[in-house]
């Protein structure tokens, strides 16, 4: 029983890092940029969501989708400020200014909304006063949050490989990740595309953050860094740029984090979750589902 | 007839080290008149690490041209080992210039450990994932020491996991404690010791990048095919490149965890190493005398604006700063831009040699 009960614990922290995960790697797959500033969005999206509905006492719903607005439309001004300027730019470059976007966000949000911890309400999905459906006469008890994260997983990740795979514009974006200038020839509008992937992405962190601050109900400025970290982490592990590959990653992850803290050890979970990681790329270095391309000479 | 003129490279070189020379000089005038704050003083020792930091990993970044996130892992390495051998050696010996000579050795040795454990495996990855590994490296260094305990007693040195699994001897004194890290550091560092250690990186990275083994990890860098097509080992002097930057960061380490009387693992974590990756970015990649120069003025800067009434703002302007100048630099309109208001009289300096 106590099994089980890790193993959903497992899934529904792993979906949460699935989340962030995809957002990470359809950003990565496009702009070929790691976006440390990721992490800091879903901080952002939980905050707003917690004062929509502490402070304006707005119903959960509504604080859900006006965190996902703020933080898309905060996705793509700071692709348009930060990195759209630096598209020819080195890749170090890049990164360097990504970090700068993260301290602007984490201090930002230190300043505007002291760096004193929040504890965010934990009743969004709970139905009446019951949190979870209870299994086995009480030997098993199921959050509702567990039950509609790892839902939501699956539906998000079905949506955006349909979504890459049948839509116009999902092609576009694979298009662009390809070759940017042979997409360019072919009418794609490859800036348009790029800020749409952000959008998507920041779509991803805000509802992310929200269940993750639901489950785990400690807000501060940097409460979204390492989450952030383990879900690009997770990425890399499935295969960076691949969709699949991402939601697979996360899962493992957060499988591997939770057993190791239920039964081996607490204090070293993390550096096992990285140990695997170190393993997995040097079995396969391109990670799980990644493809390896081999240089051309 | 032997030719008398320098090569640029040496010249760079030598005016490299008069900079340290002359600037160590200055400080000590200053300090022998009193004229430096105590909160200057005591980042007199704390700078110098960074600086030898910064010109180690950009011997990485800069000149191998592989992205580290996990240089502070290294840092950590040497700082906890460092630590431990001068408590160790105490008693033994009391001199303490000579044990902390003895201790940055030491952390140097378990930093260049460190750096072939993850550089052998690692090096066959490239780009991002490398850099992943290095992140992950860097943030397992730092779970592993938080749940670490070292105590000594008359048998020896006791590792164990928690307090109690130490098994000591009544009178063993439990050097570092998990979480709360190494605490009751006697405290060795000087700044001499410091201004010794920068010239010493400084004497062991320029002379690496100007021989012929320099050359053949540059040619890397420009063309890993090319350079393999004409029989450069590329394991060989990769992994040289990054041992000798993973060792001087664990000797930077040692001088720096034996400048404080607590040090915490969390210390060294990610935002550590990416102040140092910011540094050497800044300073310019493959520039030497630029990762000196920023590393000794960006951690200099921020600590300098706690004391003014905008100390709330500090981080904020430095991340806005860090935007606007990696935007200023590197935007082709931007720089347009620039060069209309600031004509510029001369050329950004050398690739590799500055």
């Amino acid at each position: 029983m106590t099994f089980l009960s890790h193993l959903i614990t497992g899934l529904s922290l792993g979906s949460i890092y699935a989340i962030i995960a995809l957002g990470y790697t359809m950003v990565y797959g496009i702009a070929k940029m790691l976006n440390f500033a990721h992490g800091d969005v879903i901080m952002v999206g939980a905050y707003i969501c917690f004062f929509a509905v502490t402070g304006f006492a707005l119903p959960p719903l509504v604080g859900i989708l006006l965190a996902i607005i703020l933080c898309t439309i905060l996705g793509i001004v700071i692709e348009r400020l930060a990195y759209k300027p630096l598209r020819q730019a080195a890749s170090l470059t890049v990164l360097i200014t990504a970090i700068g976007v993260s301290y602007f966000l984490q201090n930002s949000a230190q300043i505007l909304w002291s760096a004193s911890p929040k504890s965010f309400p934990t009743n969004f999905f709970n139905i009446g006063e019951s949190k979870g459906i209870t299994l086995f006469d009480g030997g098993l008890t199921i959050s509702y949050v567990a039950i509609v994260t790892i839902l939501l997983c699956l539906v998000i990740m079905a949506a955006l490989t349909f979504f890459t795979g049948q839509t116009k514009l999902g092609k576009a974006m694979r298009a662009c990740s390809e070759n940017k200038n042979a997409s360019q020839l072919m009418g794609i509008n490859v800036n348009s595309t790029i800020s749409m992937t952000f959008a998507i992405g920041s779509a991803l962190a805000a509802v992310a953050g929200v269940l993750m601050c639901s489950a785990y109900p400690t807000l501060m400025p940097t409460t979204g860094a390492l989450p952030g970290i383990k879900a690009f982490t997770a990425a890399v592990f499935g295969g960076i740029g691949s969709i699949p590959g991402a939601f697979i990653g996360g899962i493992l992850l957060g499988l591997i984090e939770t057993f190791t803290k239920a039964y081996i050890t607490t204090n070293l979970s993390d550096a096992v979750v990285f140990a695997v990681l170190i393993i997995v790329l040097l079995v396969k270095p391109a990670g799980l589902l990644g493809k390896y391309v081999p240089e051309k000479v | 007839m032997k030719k008398r003129s320098m090569s640029p490279a040496s010249r760079s070189a030598f005016i490299n080290y008069g900079i340290v020379i002359v600037a160590y000089v200055v400080i000590q005038i200053l300090l022998g008149q009193g004229a430096l704050s105590n909160t200057l003083q005591s980042l007199l020792v704390p700078v110098c690490c960074y600086i030898v930091m910064a010109v180690s990993l950009n011997l990485t970044v800069g000149v191998l041209g592989e992205l580290s996130l996990g240089h502070a892992g290294f840092m950590s390495l040497g700082a906890f080992s460092g630590i431990i051998v001068s408590f160790a050696l105490q008693d033994v010996i009391t001199l303490a210039p000579l044990r902390l000579v003895i201790a940055i050795v030491v952390g140097a040795i378990i930093g260049g450990i460190g750096g072939v454990l993850i550089g052998v495996p690692v090096l066959r990855l490239r780009g991002d994932y490398l850099a992943i590994v290095t992140l992950a490296f860097g943030e397992i260094i730092k779970n592993v020491i938080m749940v670490l305990y070292v105590g000594l007693d008359e048998e020896g040195l006791h590792f164990a996991t928690s307090q109690s699994n130490l098994k000591m001897a009544y009178e063993g004194v439990a050097i570092i404690k998990g979480p709360m890290g190494a605490v009751g550091v006697t405290r060795l560092a000087t700044f001499t010791a410091g201004f010794i250690l920068v010239l010493v990186t400084l004497i062991i990275v320029q002379n690496l990048v100007n021989s012929r083994s320099g050359r053949a990890i540059l040619a890397l860098r420009d063309n890993r095919i090319a350079a393999e097509s004409v029989g450069i080992s590329v394991t060989k002097y990769k992994l040289m490149a990054f041992v000798t930057s993973a060792a001087l960061a664990g000797a930077a380490g040692a001088l720096f965890g034996l400048n404080y009387s607590s040090t915490m693992a969390t210390r060294f974590d990610f935002n550590t190493s990416i102040l140092i990756l910011v540094f050497v970015v800044l300073g310019g990649l493959g520039s030497i005398r630029g990762s000196m120069i920023a590393a000794a003025l960006l951690y200099i800067l921020p600590e300098m604006l706690r004391s003014f009434a905008i100390s709330e703002y500090r981080m904020l302007i430095y991340a806005i700063i860090l935007i606007l100048v990696m935007l200023f630099t590197n935007n082709p309109k931007l720089k347009e831009l620039i060069a209309k208001i600031v004509p510029k009289g001369k050329k950004k300096g050398g690739e590799v040699n500055g």
